[in-house]
């Protein structure tokens, strides 16, 4: 008999939540309803027939691309250079990063006996130095230098610094403390057993993480050239914004670009399963 | 510096026997535990010390404060009169490599070869640049090469430190100490991870190099046959205080239960390396190196 009263209770509660949930979808699609005819009010053409347009860009550029025939491949070589100097920015931009990183990881980690006052404040200046986006440091920097790769190449290298020595610096955490004991009972300073101690552990790491901040850099300095930093980027702006008639010209950028971009991405991938397929060999 | 200092005095105290190290009044205090009680201790001539003693005796702690890895709380070690707990620095690290230290752990670079390893004992020497592009010289690679074949192990010299076995790797260790070439060598439990075979050629070795190179070595030792046997006088320790301290005839059973607390309970051959151990029934018939000669008592 208390069974049955629950079971009615119980029943009337379900139905009552299923009523709620179908009062919140409706009151959805009311929203949404009524923000799309206002939306679709307040462009300039409307969202239905801008869709259609959607695919009529691509469309034209792959049509472009077609009528230049073999010319097409000609263009691809024409970008090159652009294409290297994107990777040129990213190369430099890494590898100076990367040594910043360095310095920041071995300053900013107990385990391998940073000066403790330093830990939290290059710590933090890490984190500021991540905070920022490449664009913004860029846009920046673009401001104050004029047009130029370098202020990109400072940009991505900034980030590329706060980012990767916050991974260098957790690899340092788990590193094994044993050879540093053992050459600091041999008098060895700081330097010395931090090359003969604590690189050879992250050795394998740390250039695992470079190769994969390369890949992301890649992509980083492409964007930059949009705000006029040189490079791919910038020639992918300038043809985009001719829209039609230099379509050939934008489809061989893309292509261009995806190729280089899977090839890094491979390349990287392939070299850091081996460094740590080899470190964990041992 | 420090070896100028230590040298001159060195030649004064030649007359009245040999470099002398002191312990006086040293305590080590963790947090409320206190590791090492007011220990005061002298070794006056180049012996080959071994300390005993039960786990968290302060066995360990004894030994890396001489080193330097664990600073006392209070008291003084004096080495040739010169206090080692108070230099700081680069005159630290030059103690540092006149006191070789040899761990259980081996605490070799894994990934580097052996030679590179044995060299790395050296880096004290070495300027800062120098030692950073990972320059070392014709000699260096000889002498390290020629420390490794008197442990006999100098064919595994181009190996990485990670492939050898547990034994070679504590030889390779000990190369380095010898590289470093130290005024004493401390060996923290040196044989606690080695089977043992191993166990009696690392013992060996320091006793060679005790013999040979007229060298203070202090041994923690976990097993009193080892001390018995390598050893020319031990120290037992307890609860962070010395409680014996002779020869190793003097310590008879009474006395190694007094070190280790234990009751009647107490049988020496349950806890023995030797090999032959518990097959012997001989009594202390200890007085030559032969390892292989064990006390079951």
């Amino acid at each position: 008999m208390a069974v049955a009263a629950l079971e009615q209770e119980i029943l009337s509660l379900r139905k009552r939540r299923q009523l709620y949930s179908l009062i919140g979808l409706l009151l959805v699609v009311a929203v949404l309803a009524s923000g799309y005819s206002k939306s679709n009010e307040m462009n300039s053409g409307g969202f239905l027939q801008g869709l259609s347009k959607f695919f009529d860009y691509p469309g034209e550029i792959v049509v472009e691309a077609w009528e230049a025939g073999p010319a097409f491949f000609g263009l691809i070589v024409r970008f090159m250079p652009a294409m290297l100097e994107t990777l040129n920015i990213a190369g430099v931009a890494t590898l100076l990063g990367g040594a910043m990183a360095v310095i920041l990881a071995m300053a900013s980690t107990r385990n391998v006996d940073s000066w403790g006052p330093l830990i939290p404040v290059v710590r933090r200046m890490m984190d500021i130095m991540r905070a920022f986006p490449e664009l913004i440091i860029a846009l920046f920097l673009i401001f104050v230098l004029g047009s130029s790769p370098v202020p990109a190449m400072i940009a991505v290298a900034f980030h590329t610094a706060g980012a990767l020595g916050k991974l260098f610096s957790e690899v340092n955490e788990n590193i094994d403390r044993k050879p540093i004991e053992g050459l600091s009972a041999c008098g060895a300073s700081w330097l010395q057993r931090i090359r003969y101690a604590v690189m050879p552990q992250v050795a394998p790491n740390y250039l695992s993480y470079f190769l994969l901040r390369l890949e992301i850099n890649v992509r980083a300095s492409a964007i930059l050239g949009f705000v006029g930093a040189g490079g791919i980027g910038q020639e992918l702006r300038r043809t985009i914004g001719w829209g039609k008639g230099a379509g050939d010209e934008t489809a061989a950028i893309f292509v261009l670009l995806f190729l280089t971009i899977m090839l890094i991405d491979q390349l990287s991938s392939y070299l850091r399963g081996k460094l740590v397929g080899a470190s964990r060999a041992h | 510096m420090v070896r100028w200092l230590l040298s001159r005095s060195t030649t004064n105290k030649h007359e009245q026997g040999w470099r002398v190290i002191q312990f006086q009044e040293v305590t080590k205090t963790f947090g409320t535990r206190t590791a090492v009680n007011k220990v005061s201790f002298g070794i006056e001539k180049p012996q080959m010390v071994g300390v005993i003693g039960r786990s968290g005796a302060g066995k360990s702690t004894l030994l890396r404060m001489i080193n330097r890895l664990t600073p006392a709380t209070t008291g003084r070690i004096l080495f040739n009169d010169h206090d080692i707990l108070r230099l700081k620095g680069g005159m630290m690290r030059r103690w540092q490599r006149d006191c070789a230290m040899v761990f259980q752990q081996f605490n070799l670079v894994p990934r580097l070869d052996v030679v590179t390893n044995v060299m790395l004992g050296r880096l004290n020497g070495h300027g800062t640049l120098k030692s950073l592009f990972n320059v070392f010289s014709k000699d260096d690679v000889n002498a390290a090469l020629s420390a490794l074949d008197r442990l006999g192990i100098a064919q595994e010299a181009p190996k990485r430190a990670e492939e050898l076995s547990g034994g070679q790797q504590q030889r390779v260790a000990i190369a380095r100490a010898l590289m470093q070439d130290p005024h004493m060598i401390l060996a923290d439990e040196p044989i606690a991870s080695l089977d043992p075979m191993n166990a009696k050629i690392v013992m060996d070795a320091l006793r060679e190099i005790h013999d040979r190179d007229n060298k203070i070595v202090i041994c923690n030792l976990h097993t009193l046959d080892t001390a018995r046997n390598y050893c020319d006088r031990v120290i037992g320790m307890r609860d962070g205080f010395i409680v014996f301290d002779g020869k190793p005839e003097e310590l008879t059973t009474s006395a190694a239960r007094e070190i280790y607390g234990a009751d009647e309970s107490f049988n020496e051959a349950a806890t023995s390396t030797a090999i032959d151990a518990g097959q012997t029934g001989s009594p202390e018939s200890v007085g030559a190196m032969t390892p292989a000669a064990a006390a079951a008592v």
